[in-house]
């Protein structure tokens, strides 16, 4: 009976050290998530980067998000759905983080239809297709070019345009602001300048309400 | 009767002190992979999958003092110091990383595979299966005699 005690303590005992192990890890890691923001925090949102939503907002999702990403493809309805229905109060700014082999070239796709005012649809376009372009084995970010051939873009000039100096500067920027803001997963949300540190749909949902409210509280 | 309860109490120890270290690994390798965020390489998985069972095979080897768990523990121990031994030879580059099965992910010979800055990661692995190896065997002589 007495052994049978010591292995069930010894193991929640061991449970109760690795939860508390995540949490002191956590709150280090966004403390250094927030130092490296103060420290940097023209890194957040640059002048050449996307705003979907009222450009006047007093709340800002800043997004780091990488084209080939599946989670970035499942949460951008959720993040489009809480600018649309933000009466004008929040915008989304897009970074992108170009993690997985073929994103950098998705990414200059992407600024190429920007070119054209064809921004999002491309965008929309290249994240709900991720399935037939984005395999992690063996990605085909060419295909995209096929993929947005109906959104109306002028693809002979958008592909002259996607390898422009630009376009590359941007990519380049992103990704050293990435490395700066310490983002190592996408999507990386920062809302008004604070991490997104537990992620989840909901945890985001709660820190943009949470910046509404203390904008609106003078 | 007597004999039986001595001998259970004999076989406690070693196991308890066994599966102890695989419980340790396994948790330690969940923190690093899944809190810091440390992706594990090929070499990495196939320790894993022969510590992480060892918690359970010796957790209810303990809870009945069966000393049949350590014949079940033993290979699963073995080789898993088997694939440890091979992966400090990588990380000290005694054997050339074009040998070893990584593909792309993290490098199994990647200096970024230390704890504390100067503990590798392979060489923790293979104290721990030594140790739980070393236990094991000490749990057999005792309930062989």
């Amino acid at each position: 009976m007495n052994r049978k005690w010591l292995v069930f303590a010894t193991a929640a005992a061991v449970v109760v050290a690795f939860v508390a192990g995540v949490m002191i890890f956590r709150d280090r890691a966004q403390q250094e998530a927030k130092q490296a923001l103060q420290m940097n925090s023209a890194a957040l949102v640059r002048p050449h980067s996307p705003v979907y939503g009222n450009p006047a907002a007093k709340v800002t999702i800043v997004e780091f998000v990488d084209p080939a990403c599946e989670t970035c493809g499942a949460f951008y309805p959720i993040v489009k759905g809480i600018v649309n229905s933000s009466f004008s109060q929040v915008k989304l700014v897009v970074r992108y983080a170009a993690l997985h082999k073929g994103s950098d070239t998705a990414v200059k796709i992407l600024e190429a239809a920007r070119q054209q005012g064809k921004y999002w649809e491309v965008f929309e376009r290249t994240l709900a297709t991720q399935a037939q372009w984005a395999a992690h084995h063996n990605p085909q970010p060419e295909l995209i070019w096929q993929l947005i051939a109906d959104t109306g873009l002028d693809v002979a000039k958008a592909r002259a345009a996607a390898d422009s100096p630009e376009i590359e500067q941007v990519l380049r920027q992103d990704m050293a602001d990435m490395k700066t803001l310490k983002v190592d997963k996408t999507p990386g949300f920062f809302v008004n300048g604070t991490p997104l540190v537990e992620f989840g749909a909901a945890q985001l949902k709660a820190l943009v309400e949470q910046e509404i409210r203390k904008a609106k509280s003078p | 009767m007597n004999i039986e309860v001595l001998e259970r109490q004999a076989l406690s120890m070693p196991l308890f002190g066994a599966w102890l270290i695989a419980l340790l690994a396994t948790a330690g390798a969940l923190f690093l992979g899944e809190v810091m965020g440390m992706t594990p390489c090929v070499l990495c998985w196939y320790q894993r999958i022969a510590m992480f069972p060892l918690v359970l095979i010796l957790g209810v080897g303990l809870l009945d003092a069966d000393g049949r768990s350590i014949r079940y523990a033993l290979p699963l121990a073995w080789a898993g110091w088997g694939i440890a031994l091979y992966h400090c030879l990588v990380f000290w580059g005694v054997v050339s990383e074009g040998l070893t099965p990584c593909g792309k992910g993290s490098s199994c010979a990647d200096a970024e595979t230390q704890v504390a800055g100067f503990v590798p990661i392979p060489l923790l692995s293979l104290v721990a299966f030594t140790a739980i190896v070393a236990l094991l065997w000490l749990a057999k002589r005792k309930v062989k005699t």
